[in-house]
């Protein structure tokens, strides 16, 4: 309850937790706002339905509010005149302000009347993308700090945000946010590629580091290490040096 | 949405560029080239001629024949770890239906380039065409284009907007050179670029037309003139291929022998990974590419066995046989490559 978890990946794709924190916070019947900019509808669906969970009656029934960054910014910018009440969540293509967003957010998790589902969550795929256009990294960690006020404080919900970072990134601005998430985060998990190079059998490595040292000032975090392959429904984790490839 | 990095000169990805325009006409989809450096009419007249399939697969079927039989090994006594490995076909010399294969050398005649429907945007025709669309702080040349793709896709119906419309086709984008100054992009010239997000939101805005629609995008982009690396981190993240070329001109590498037979490499920096949770990853990422007379082909890059004086006496052989051939005159000597070291 009431916990921020930061994935993030480094020289490999982490989209995987996404799909995998997706399918399972609205299996345990929890309403969940999907902000997704970087891939559409149909990609997550598929997806999805290899893990059991069907996003479209997720959709239906309310249990799932899907904002599809691709084509909302196509609404935004080719699309008629938009109405005065409500402006775009992505509207900060045009005004660098993620204030929209924000309010998007919040309206889609507040309860409404009738509502029975377990605490809400907020995803997004990823923030990366938000400085890509256009949007400041103040701006970014300040929408953050709204969302978290908002969904943990407020209402006792969960987030989780996916960033991309590399060790020698030259991109000032995002490993800036990430750092500044890195500090503030219940729980971090972090996918990276070997740091021997590719392999056919172990894509990666995740670390999972659990921030005690943020609720309790004498505690340490605790980081555990685990190397992964993924398969097309799932993903095996096993100890490091152990993958089936070796035994 | 397939992003090009540049080789230094241009050359070879031009080459990859008209492929994809090719195999476009081939499979009789629509195209839609876009450029600011060449017109449009030019480069679709210097598409690269499709072979069909007879003539192919008799020049593949002697070369392959020429392969196997020097190529016999039955078994191997020293690298046996080796030999469970499936045979490497360093070139495709069987003939999978996938795709099609052109030939370099010829262009492609004009009636086969006539039979579908394209489209071409010249940025330098459209300058006085001002965009209809909300540009979001972008660059003007960017917006005119995204207006243009917009527009022929919803024009023509490759976004499903138009229910009769049985024959649904696929639309190839083919985009040249974007992020070059010819653009009005500074983002080539300068290490702090005035306007550091146009070609970043051009490319998440193209994509959404992408996803939206039944369209494929090439783009290619002189990455080695982006000084501001941050860029290309972030349109790596927001395109679904990169691919980088890197040839040989011009550089050390192209008197190493390690890479004689090569042109250039190949450098896959990511892959897609649409609708499911794992990626097709190749076994190798070692590709180099070649351009023989007739042939653009991307192969494994293997070394070739290193023939120096210290380390092997088959070319000691070689040398000495041959040097016997020419200093006598005399048939006896010039026998086989036996070479007896007295």
């Amino acid at each position: 309850q009431g916990k921020f978890t930061l994935l993030r990946d480094s020289r490999t794709d982490g989209s995987f937790l996404v799909h995998h924190f997706l399918s399972f916070y609205l299996r345990a019947g929890c309403k969940v706002c999907f902000v997704a900019l970087l891939q559409s509808f149909s990609h997550y669906n598929i997806v999805a339905q290899k893990l059991g969970v069907s996003l479209a009656a997720a959709k239906e029934r309310g249990q799932l509010v899907f904002l599809e960054g691709l084509k909302s910014c196509l609404d935004l910018l080719f699309g008629e005149e938009e109405q005065p009440g409500q402006p775009s969540p992505l509207q900060f293509l045009s005004t660098s302000d993620l204030r929209a967003l924000f309010d998007f957010v919040r309206v889609s998790l507040t309860p409404a009347d009738g509502d029975s589902w377990k605490g809400p969550v907020l995803l997004v795929d990823d923030l990366s993308v938000l400085l890509s256009l256009g949007a400041a990294p103040v701006a970014v960690l300040d929408f953050i700090h709204y969302c978290r006020v908002s969904v943990c404080c407020q209402l006792k919900g969960n987030i989780v945000v996916l960033v991309h970072s590399n060790e020698d990134s030259e991109d000032e601005e995002n490993e800036l946010v990430v750092n500044s998430l890195c500090h503030h985060s219940d729980l971090i998990l972090w996918a990276e590629g070997l740091a021997t190079g590719f392999c056919k059998d172990v894509h990666g490595q995740i670390k999972i580091i659990k921030r005690l040292s943020l609720r309790q000032a004498a505690e340490q975090d605790l980081v555990q290490i685990y190397q992964y392959k993924i398969q097309d429904r799932n993903v095996t984790f096993f100890a490091r040096g152990l993958s089936a490839a070796v035994l | 949405l397939v992003f090009t990095e540049e080789d230094k000169y241009g050359l070879y990805s031009n080459l990859l560029f008209k492929y994809f325009l090719a195999e476009g006409i081939v499979c009789g989809h629509d195209l839609f080239v876009a450029s600011a450096k060449e017109h449009p009419d030019n480069i679709l007249k210097e598409l690269p001629a499709p072979l069909l399939d007879d003539t192919y697969g008799k020049e593949l079927g002697d070369e392959a024949a020429a392969v196997k039989s020097e190529d016999f090994q039955d078994s191997m006594k020293i690298a046996w770890r080796y030999q469970n490995l499936p045979k490497m076909e360093a070139s495709p010399t069987t003939y999978t239906k996938f795709g099609h294969y052109y030939d370099a050398s010829k262009k492609m005649s004009p009636e086969l380039c006539q039979s579908v429907k394209w489209h071409s945007f010249y940025l330098h025709e459209e300058l006085s065409f001002k965009p209809k669309m909300k540009t979001c702080n972008m660059n003007s040349g960017y917006a005119k284009l995204l207006q243009s793709i917009q527009r022929i896709i919803s024009q023509e119906g490759f976004d499903g907007s138009d229910p009769q419309k049985k024959q649904r086709n696929v639309l190839r984008i083919g985009i040249q050179s974007l992020g070059s100054v010819l653009w009005g992009d500074d983002v080539c010239c300068s290490d702090a670029p005035e306007d550091t997000h146009s070609l970043t939101k051009f490319l998440y805005v193209l994509r959404g037309l992408l996803r939206k629609s039944l369209s494929a995008c090439i783009i290619t982009v002189p990455a080695h003139l982006i000084q501001n690396k941050a860029i290309m981190e972030r349109v790596t993240n927001l395109s679904d291929m990169v691919v980088g070329l890197e040839s040989f001109i011009g550089s050390e590498r192209e008197t190493n022998p390690l890479y004689k037979d090569y042109h250039g490499l190949v450098h896959v920096h990511q892959i897609p990974r649409l609708n499911s949770l794992i990626c097709d990853v190749s076994d190798t990422k070692d590709l180099a590419f070649r351009l023989k007379r007739k042939l653009f082909t991307i192969e494994r890059l293997h070394l070739p066995p290193d023939l120096s004086d210290t380390v092997s006496r088959a070319s000691k052989q070689d040398l000495a046989g041959s040097a016997k051939l020419l200093s006598s005159g005399c048939g006896a000597m010039a026998i086989g490559k036996k070479h007896l070291d007295f």
